[in-house]
């Protein structure tokens, strides 16, 4: 697809969140959901592009939301907590990154998991620190230092959420355009090739790793901005699963596939709660069903008119 | 000639079987080495020693007089050994541009991650290698789209694009069709000459090894054999069996 045309339909796309948002405004946590989610999906294509996926990604989005509930009634500012929330996630993504870009495919998606198991009962058990599976209310926070009362700051965030969204695609679309962007593709088809050519693959892999931990931070520290509320479930490995499931859904294509998963996913997910109870995890595996049978590039694929 | 690769005393075995038993052999500063033998004689394993695949159990490899043995390939490639592969190993789902710019952004370890790979100085340059190679209206076919001739003049062409001292090649002209292999080879030959580059290259056709080998080495369960410059060594009445014997193996179903 074009430059042209794909960043045409990421206007659209921003446009119709908007006005979505503004038509209804019961949808405006939904869309800010379903951005953050999106911004941690990009993450994880990334790591997909050099054939890897991770089952353990929503440990980052926790332990931003985290690190938000904690820091929310010390650094009062979403504009410093945000920051400082991806700040902190890249730097967990470069440890967690120096072990897990050792290992492939079945290996790297076992250990991230694993790690995230870890992650997930350490916030549970803790209870004196953590509140266990009661969680931990995020404190209110000002934006550029204004309060904002309860409409003003569910634009906040959404506002802020998709300018991350897009400030996001935008950073990927140009790394995986980048020599260390293209030779992660490299790691999935001829890794040998990248040592003979004097390029560490473990190092192209570390650096798509702590970027898709920073992405994940992100998307984590927006969630806990709208939820208010933080829970050990955000780090669980049904998350991370979650944000596999929306890559695949949206497409790993391009970089705008994340976000149109995220928003059909939440919205499929709201509208069936709502009308048929219980029916969620069977639309959920019709839906995967068809998209690996008959649109293996995802919604992306379609919007493109060409199977990717 | 003064050396700039010396092995010495390489060995490595693989169970039983010695494919280096004691390898001792220099390569000269601008020298272009054939290196020819039966199958299974140990021609890939003494690339894959130099350029840092398999650790030799015993031997030196020195490179200006620095042992590289064992080192790992990215290390020894950054020295300034390049190899290209019998089977070729390219980027499957990348075009051939793609693949080349890979390797020039590798050399020149230009990693920003804000610029693209196919900016104008590297495309050029990348375009320029693969009319060397007769490459160009392939520039930007999926390499794994490639026939096997292309693929292989992909591989090496990405292996000259890393602009080393040594090339090891490893039957550049297998696969290549007839007609154009000579072509190829005298391309590549005076573009490595023009700028002093050393070669080694395993080879079945003896046609190429006369007309641009310097020196040729015979390879047999592991040993050198023969070793001298193409004319005394292809008119070897030893040789010359091991050679013939090669071709027989290959003609036979
Ligand atoms: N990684 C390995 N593991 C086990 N055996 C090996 C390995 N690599 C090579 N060998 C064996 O070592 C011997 C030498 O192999 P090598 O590939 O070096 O031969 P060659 O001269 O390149 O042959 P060809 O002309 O068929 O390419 C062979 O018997 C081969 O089976
Ligand atoms: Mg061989």
């Amino acid at each position: 697809m074009t430059h042209r045309r794909e960043a045409l339909l990421a206007l659209l796309f921003a446009l119709a969140v908007l006005a979505a948002a503004f038509a209804a405004p019961w949808l405006r946590f939904v869309l800010t959901l379903a951005l953050a989610k999106g911004i941690a999906a990009l993450g994880v294509m990334l790591l997909l592009r050099a054939g890897q996926v991770s089952f353990g990604h929503a440990m980052f989005v926790a332990f931003a939301a985290y690190a938000v509930a904690f820091l929310a009634g010390r650094v009062g500012d979403a504009l410093l907590l945000l920051p400082l929330a991806m700040l902190l996630t890249s730097l967990l993504g470069l440890v967690i990154g120096l072990f897990v870009a050792r290992y492939r495919e079945i290996f790297f998606g076992m250990l991230n998991l694993a790690l995230s198991m870890v992650f997930y009962s350490l916030l549970e058990k803790f209870y004196s620190i953590t509140h266990g599976t009661d969680g931990m209310r995020v404190p209110a926070v000002t934006w550029a230092g204004m309060a904002t009362e309860r409409v003003g700051g569910e634009w906040a965030v959404l506002v802020a959420a998709l300018v991350l969204a897009i400030g996001f695609a935008l950073l990927a679309r140009l790394y995986l355009a980048s020599p260390l962007g293209e030779a992660l593709q490299g790691i999935k088809t001829r890794e040998a090739r990248l040592e003979f050519m004097g390029l560490p693959p473990r190092r192209v892999l570390l650096v798509a790793y702590v970027l898709s931990a920073a992405m994940a931070g992100t998307a984590g520290a927006l969630i806990a901005l709208t939820t208010r509320h933080v829970t050990p479930l955000m780090g669980y490995w049904t998350a991370s699963g979650e944000l596999v499931f929306i890559v695949i859904l949206g497409g790993a294509g391009g970089v705008l596939g994340p976000f149109l998963g995220a928003v059909a996913y939440e919205l499929v997910r709201v509208y069936a709660a709502a009308s048929v109870a219980d029916a969620w995890q069977l639309i959920l595996g019709a839906v995967l069903l068809a998209v690996i049978l008959f649109a293996r590039g995802g919604l992306f694929s379609l919007l493109r008119g060409r199977r990717a | 000639m003064k050396p700039i690769l010396q092995a010495q005393g390489l060995r490595l075995a693989f169970g039983g079987v010695k494919a280096a038993d004691g390898i001792d052999l220099d390569v000269g500063e601008g020298e272009f080495l054939a290196i020819i033998g039966p199958n299974g004689a140990g021609k890939t394993t003494f690339i894959n020693m130099c350029t840092g695949w398999l650790k030799p159990q015993a031997g030196r490899i020195l490179w200006r007089g620095q042992d590289i043995a064992g080192l790992p390939p990215r290390r020894i490639t950054a020295k300034g050994i390049a190899r290209s592969f019998q089977l070729p190993q390219l980027f499957t789902e990348h075009t051939v541009l793609r693949n080349l710019a890979l390797a020039i952004a590798a050399r020149e370890g230009a990693f920003s991650l804000l610029r693209p790979l196919l900016r104008p100085g590297w495309t050029e340059e990348a375009m320029e290698i693969m009319r060397g190679f007769g490459l160009e209206f392939l520039a930007d076919t999926r390499a794994d789209a490639l026939n096997e001739g292309s693929r292989k003049l992909a591989d090496i062409a990405m292996a000259v694009a890393l602009k080393p001292r040594l090339l090891l090649m490893d039957e550049p002209t297998s696969g290549v069709a007839a007609s154009e292999k000579l072509g190829i080879v005298e391309t590549l030959a005076r573009v490595l000459r023009e700028t002093g580059v050393s070669a080694v290259f395993v080879e079945h056709d003896m046609e190429v090894v006369s007309r641009f080998a310097d020196r040729v080495a015979v390879w047999s369960q592991g040993r050198i054999v023969a070793n001298g410059p193409p004319q005394a060594v292809l008119a070897d009445p030893d040789v010359r069996r091991e050679v013939i014997g090669i071709e027989d193996a290959h003609a036979a179903p």
